[in-house]
């Protein structure tokens, strides 16, 4: 575990295009240990991508330049000697469409543990990490009876929930979640935040979301950004009651968006 | 508020009806449906034209007091022209068929596969395009002359390299066949390959997999079922073909015991002997008989195919 007070993710002047599009302009933050913070803005404005970074899962399509310093628990992720297989262990991530793989419930939480471990796991293992992982994102009442069911037939809140559970037993430092809720209803979206606070203060959670009360309810602190440009950094109650820039006051009054 | 609509058959309705739509328009399109209909089921009436057909000219053989089924299954002794007494048995050929066609799956499934993974995951989009232009080409190559090269380029090669007696026999037809089914079995596997959600791929990169481990334990898993209908059409392919085995296997009726065996496939040997065969004698109701055989299996495999490629559809 890194030391509270030093920050989980730390970047700097960070650029990045997509072939020639600028989609992340000089964009510097410290996002703080243990806490949810939340990354809000129009469509376009570029939190997905700047989320995507932080998994480097961005490089993914060939046409993707990067300038600029990310640092993740202390370590500059663009160094040469950076395993991406070990970035993406302590870096977890969830989409926003709930995209559990096509195997069993049980397969889907323990697949980490398998493609990370040298030699194969043993049952009791895997049995424990399933149990544990469930217990914590409240889906082992339900789905304990179920674990060799096919994952993706389950319903999306508890696919959502799942898709968290698979990170668990890799014990990542960071969780980043892109919209997580917007595919679900209201019920789900609440049960999702519910989770996020009790996952709080174990690991360093990011959110994109386009839902500004709901980066209200359930963000410590709250990043606003315009046209790929960081535009406030603050606590989330400050920046909703008295934002320093305008322009995050006309966004947040709904203005534009 | 609108007025209420009149209703369907009110005169003024119809008038506007008859206005809009003058006799011709009605009557054209009434025929171009009916055109589309009968193109539509024309398919399923040529298939069962001809199956009715062969199995016409196949049945009368089997009220043959000397011919029995069992034999025509089971005997490996094909002697349709004998004096003495004729024979119809079409195992030996059964089996040219199956190694064959096995021999070429065992050669085409790795390389078709690992083709279509690469097309899919690896190479980048010029590569892919590129690849592809000569994979089709591949295909379009027509099997006389694959027949050809079997017989002529391969079959020396066989002889130089294995000390084989003749060049032309299981392991020519094999490879001549397999070099014709991979086309397919890319082209396929790689659709399957591709129709794999891009979610599942993001889901397990961002678990931080290899991308060996994604290939093997994420996108092989989802896309068996068209795989398996990529390798089962190859099959169905190597059972059907005619002309490249007729020309490379060697043409010898016999019970392969290696690699090095010349056979007779049952295509191959429909077309050699069909020509020579009066029609209506025994031999040439025996070989339609074999007809009915093949379409049989290629039946079977293709239905299988189809059936496994509707099991992806439906998740």
């Amino acid at each position: 575990m890194s030391d509270p007070a030093t920050p989980s993710i730390v970047t700097r002047d960070l650029n990045l295009w997509y072939g020639k599009f600028q989609a992340l302009r000089g964009v510097s933050l410290d996002i703080k240990h243990g806490l949810i913070t939340s990354l809000i803005g129009p469509s376009g404005c570029g939190k997905t991508t700047l989320l995507r970074c932080f998994n480097r899962v961005n490089e993914r399509y060939g046409y993707v330049t990067t300038t600029g310093e990310i640092r993740v628990l202390e370590k500059n992720i663009y160094d040469p000697d950076v395993s991406l297989i070990e970035l993406r262990r302590s870096v977890g991530m969830v989409f926003q469409r709930p995209n559990p793989l096509p195997l069993s419930v049980y397969e889907n939480v323990v697949f980490g543990l398998r493609v990370h471990s040298d030699s194969p796991p043993t049952r009791a293992t895997l049995n424990e990490a399933v149990e544990k992982a469930l217990r914590e994102v409240n889906l082992w009442q339900d789905l304990k009876d179920r674990l060799h069911q096919r994952a993706t037939t389950l319903q999306l809140e508890q696919q959502q929930k799942l898709c968290i559970a698979r990170l668990l037993p890799l014990k990542p430092e960071i969780i980043l979640m892109d919209e997580p809720c917007s595919a679900l209803d209201v019920e789900g979206t609440a049960a999702i935040e519910e989770l996020m606070f009790s996952l709080k203060g174990k690991y360093t959670i990011v959110i994109v979301t386009h839902n500004m009360a709901q980066a209200r309810r359930a963000s410590d602190e709250c990043i606003f950004m315009l046209l790929g440009q960081r535009i406030e950094h603050r606590r989330t109650e400050d920046l909703f009651i008295a934002p320093e820039n305008p322009k995050t006051a006309e966004y947040i009054e709904g203005r534009y968006g | 508020m609108s007025p209420a609509p009149a209703p369907d058959d009110s005169p003024a309705v119809m008038a506007v009806r008859a206005a809009r739509r003058p006799l011709w328009a009605r009557l054209g399109e009434k025929s171009i449906e009916g055109m589309v209909y009968v193109s539509g089921i024309s398919a399923i009436i040529f298939v069962l034209g001809i199956f009715v057909f062969v199995l016409k000219e196949a049945l009368p053989v089997l009220g043959h007091e000397d011919f029995s089924l069992s034999r025509f299954l089971f005997s490996t002794e094909w002697y349709p022209t004998s004096e003495a007494s004729k024979r119809y048995g079409v195992l030996a050929m059964i089996a040219g068929t199956f190694s064959v066609t096995l021999l070429a799956m065992v050669i085409a499934v790795p390389f078709g596969l690992g083709a279509a993974i690469y097309l899919s995951e690896f190479c980048g989009q010029k590569t892919r395009e590129t690849l592809k232009i000569i994979i089709e080409f591949l295909a379009a190559v027509p099997s006389v002359v694959w027949g050809f090269i079997g017989l002529t380029v391969m079959s020396k090669l066989i002889v130089q390299f294995t000390g084989a007696p003749v060049g032309v026999n299981v392991l020519n037809g094999g490879i001549v066949l397999a070099l014709m089914s991979v086309p397919i079995i890319v082209s396929i596997g790689e659709d399957a390959l591709k129709a794999v959600p891009d979610s599942y791929r993001e889901a397990a990169i961002a678990l931080g997999v290899t991308r060996w481990q994604l290939i093997w334990r994420v996108l092989l898993p989802a896309a068996k079922n068209g795989l398996l209908a990529a390798v089962l059409l190859g099959v169905g392919r190597g059972v059907g073909e005619t002309m490249a085995v007729l020309m490379a296997t060697g043409h010898a009726v016999h019970v392969p015991q290696s690699v090095l065996d010349s056979v007779r496939t049952l295509t191959a040997n429909i077309a050699a002997e069909l020509g020579e065969a009066s029609a209506g004698s025994e031999h040439y109701r025996v070989l339609f008989l074999t007809g009915v055989l093949l379409f049989t299996l290629t039946f079977a495999v293709n239905l299988a195919a189809d059936a496994i490629v509707r099991g992806i559809r439906r998740k």
